[in-house]
């Protein structure tokens, strides 16, 4: 039900042809329903295809910043959590390694620094720390002999957990430092605590690692918000980071954002568990958008192209097949004409020929009547209006005659005889046909000149036919030339399936209306003894032949009759 | 010369009249009759010298009349008189014997011509 409303819809606003006729309207409409109706199919297709690709090369664009970021930090930040435990493993190795007796000594103390700064990067300092918090023994380049950290975060912290790394502080010497400590748990009864002060220059290294692009940045930061290395672009080590990080977190994730510059940045973050810190990756996205833009700029680009091809080749062929179509309309239209034509003179014939039939004996009666008074008259004695009867009787017998000649060429229009193919030249038919007419040439001045092909090949036809055609053309002709007028008779051989005959005269031509009724039975411009079957005849007896007939007059200039006919027509062909 | 005696077989018995008139004028003895049966015996009892015989005529049509009289009597003359439209029926009835034959309506000389010339071919 919805199918057929939705077609109703579609037939009554969209897509509404006139629906009779060949006028110029229906194929403007149909041309415009064809146009738009492929240009959808193609072009919603073509725009699906175009926006999809572009929506999918985003996020292929976006997966490929993305996830090579994500491996990349994470990397790092396994680097940094190495370092890291590297570190508190070696400092948990000489705290069960050595006694307190040992490390006590500052001599020893030295020379365990003075290994881990061989060994490893970054140790600054050695110091061993009371369970009550005192500094008992150092080895480094400060000495903070009896200084108390019983009341320090760190302090608590090492006894609650048995270890602690700090956030990064400046040390003395304005670097940034991180210290680790670790209590030794071997000995229940005095539960002493190493300490170590390590360089964050190692850091800077293993981000270094990075190999960032110039406009991009990479950093360390606590859960606080401070900055634990130096940025490029959001605020030197201590400072507070410019860029907001969310606090809480795990693993290693990738979001899009904006920075405080207005900047459109990609931003990985990755969480280190001991210590809490959080390693930032920034990259701003005008990276990627150069290559965005070069394809935004190609598929639009190629979307246009295609589209103006589809529309240009939609026309096109749409115009190709839509005259196509008018042609075989107009094709079937004359067709359907001609027979309407044929019909109709046939059906007049039938009419005429029983007319004809039912008239010939009344005529024959009235003319063999008039003739009997004709001669009882002529044997009669003398009397007063003799004269006048015989005159009378003479009139009679000539309008029966008349009649008689209306009777026989309705019965000849009607007649349906075979044609009788002969081999025959159409020059001799037409010379045998003048010659009928010399005598009223000659007594009118009318001049007739031929300009006939002496070499026009010969065709079969039927003699008598031919005849009557030519004759009716002619004496056409003749009708419309006034006394001193000029006929023009010309043969050619057309092509290799025709010869062409024309007749010109120079007499009074026809109107346009006239012209479009020549052919018509029963229209005639010979007022008073046309019979209006003359042209109907030949036209029958033309296209009866295979052949064809036009006309071509001008009104006070005279009047072109031009025959084709077929060499071998085609009846005999398909025998 | 005898005069001589032509039968007009004529279902339009106006006409047949009318023409029998205008021969008889010209000193042509005549005879009319109007259908197939009172023609055959006009043959049988009267030996005309032509025949003058309408084509169209009712029943079995002057044609099947053409062959009847034609093989009571081969020798004797019969001119048709025909429409302009059955043409093809004179020339079957040439074939069938018919002397000549004569569109309608007709001229008479060319009729009494045509008389003349069947009784001299006699």
């Amino acid at each position: 039900m919805k199918t057929n409303k939705f077609q109703e819809f579609i037939t009554k606003y969209i897509f509404r042809i006139p629906e009779e006729g060949t006028s110029p309207e229906r194929y403007k409409a149909l041309r415009r329903n064809i146009i738009i109706l492929m240009i959808l199919v193609t072009v919603i297709p073509l725009s699906l295809m175009a926006t999809i690709n572009y929506y999918q090369y985003q996020k292929n664009l976006r997966d490929e910043i993305v996830n090579p970021m994500n491996v990349l930090t994470n990397k790092t930040k396994r680097s940094l959590e190495l370092f890291l435990e590297e570190r508190l493993s070696t400092v948990r190795f000489i705290t069960s390694a050595y006694s307190f007796k040992e490390l006590s000594d500052p001599i020893i103390l030295n020379r365990i620094l003075s290994v881990l700064k061989r060994e490893f990067d970054g140790f600054v300092d050695l110091g061993l720390i009371s369970s009550k918090g005192k500094l008992l023994c150092y080895a480094g380049p400060y000495s903070f002999l009896d200084k108390d950290y019983s009341q320090q975060n760190w302090y608590h912290n090492v006894i609650i957990s048995g270890k602690h790394i700090s956030d990064v502080f400046l040390g003395y010497r304005e670097f940034p430092h991180i210290a680790i400590a670790v209590q030794n748990l071997t000995d229940p009864n005095c539960c002493w605590i190493l300490r170590t002060t390590i360089d964050t220059k190692k850091f800077d290294d293993l981000i270094a690692t990075l190999e960032l692009d110039q406009e991009c940045d990479a950093f360390l930061t606590n859960r606080d918000g401070i900055l634990q290395t130096n940025s490029k672009f959001y605020g030197k080590v201590l400072e507070p980071c410019q860029l907001d990080i969310p606090k809480g977190g795990q693993g290693t994730f990738v979001t899009e954002g904006q920075d405080k510059n207005g900047r459109d940045i990609f931003i990985a973050y990755s969480y280190l568990v001991e210590p809490e810190y959080i390693l930032v990756v920034v990259k701003p996205s005008s990276l990627i958008l150069k290559t965005w833009f070069t394809f935004r700029t190609e598929i639009f680009f190629i979307y246009i192209a295609s589209v103006l091809l589809i529309v240009l080749l939609v026309y096109k062929l749409t115009d190709a097949q839509v005259s196509h179509i008018k042609n075989a309309d107009e094709k079937r239209e004359l067709a359907f004409r001609e027979l309407e034509h044929s019909q109709k003179l046939s059906s007049i014939g039938r009419l005429a020929a029983g007319v004809a039939h039912e008239i010939n004996n009344p005529l024959a009666i009235i003319s063999q009547k008039a003739g009997l008074m004709k001669d009882l008259i002529e044997n009669s004695t003398e009397f007063k209006e003799k004269p006048k009867f015989v005159e009378l009787t003479n009139a009679i017998i000539k309008s029966t005659d008349r009649c008689s000649t209306v009777t026989h060429r309705l019965l000849g229009f009607a007649r349906r005889m075979d044609i009788e193919y002969e081999d025959l030249g159409v020059n001799d038919v037409l010379q045998e046909v003048i010659s009928f007419l010399e005598k009223e040439a000659l007594h009118r001045n009318i001049k007739i000149e031929f300009q006939l092909d002496e070499n026009l090949p010969r065709v079969s036809s039927d003699r008598g036919q031919l005849q009557q055609v030519f004759l009716n053309i002619l004496s056409n002709a003749f009708a419309a030339v006034t006394d001193n007028g000029n006929i023009i008779i010309r043969t050619w051989d057309e092509d290799a399936e025709k010869v062409g005959i024309s007749i010109q005269d120079d007499g009074c031509g026809m109107s346009e209306k006239e012209l479009e009724n020549i052919f018509e039975p029963f229209f005639t411009t010979k007022k008073g003894y046309g019979t209006g079957l003359g042209l109907p005849i030949t036209y029958g007896i033309i296209r009866k032949m295979g052949g064809s007939i036009k006309v071509q007059s001008k009104q006070g200039k005279g009047s072109t009759f031009t025959i084709y006919l077929l060499k071998v027509p085609k009846k005999i062909l398909d025998s | 010369m005898d005069s001589i005696n032509v039968l007009i077989v004529d279902d339009e018995e106006e006409l047949a009249l009318t023409i029998a008139e205008r021969l008889e004028i010209r000193g042509i003895k005549t005879q009319t009759v109007s259908d197939g049966d009172l023609a055959l015996n006009s043959v049988r009892t009267h030996n005309p010298d032509v025949v003058v015989l309408d084509v169209m005529m009712p029943g079995i049509g002057g044609l099947g009349i053409l062959k009847q009289i034609k093989s009571l009597d081969p020798k004797i003359p019969v001119i048709l008189l025909t429409g302009y439209g059955s043409k093809e029926r004179s020339i079957e009835g040439m074939n069938l014997g018919a002397f000549d034959y004569v569109l309608k309506p007709c001229n008479l000389d060319d009729l009494i011509t045509k008389i003349q010339e069947a009784v001299k071919s006699k």
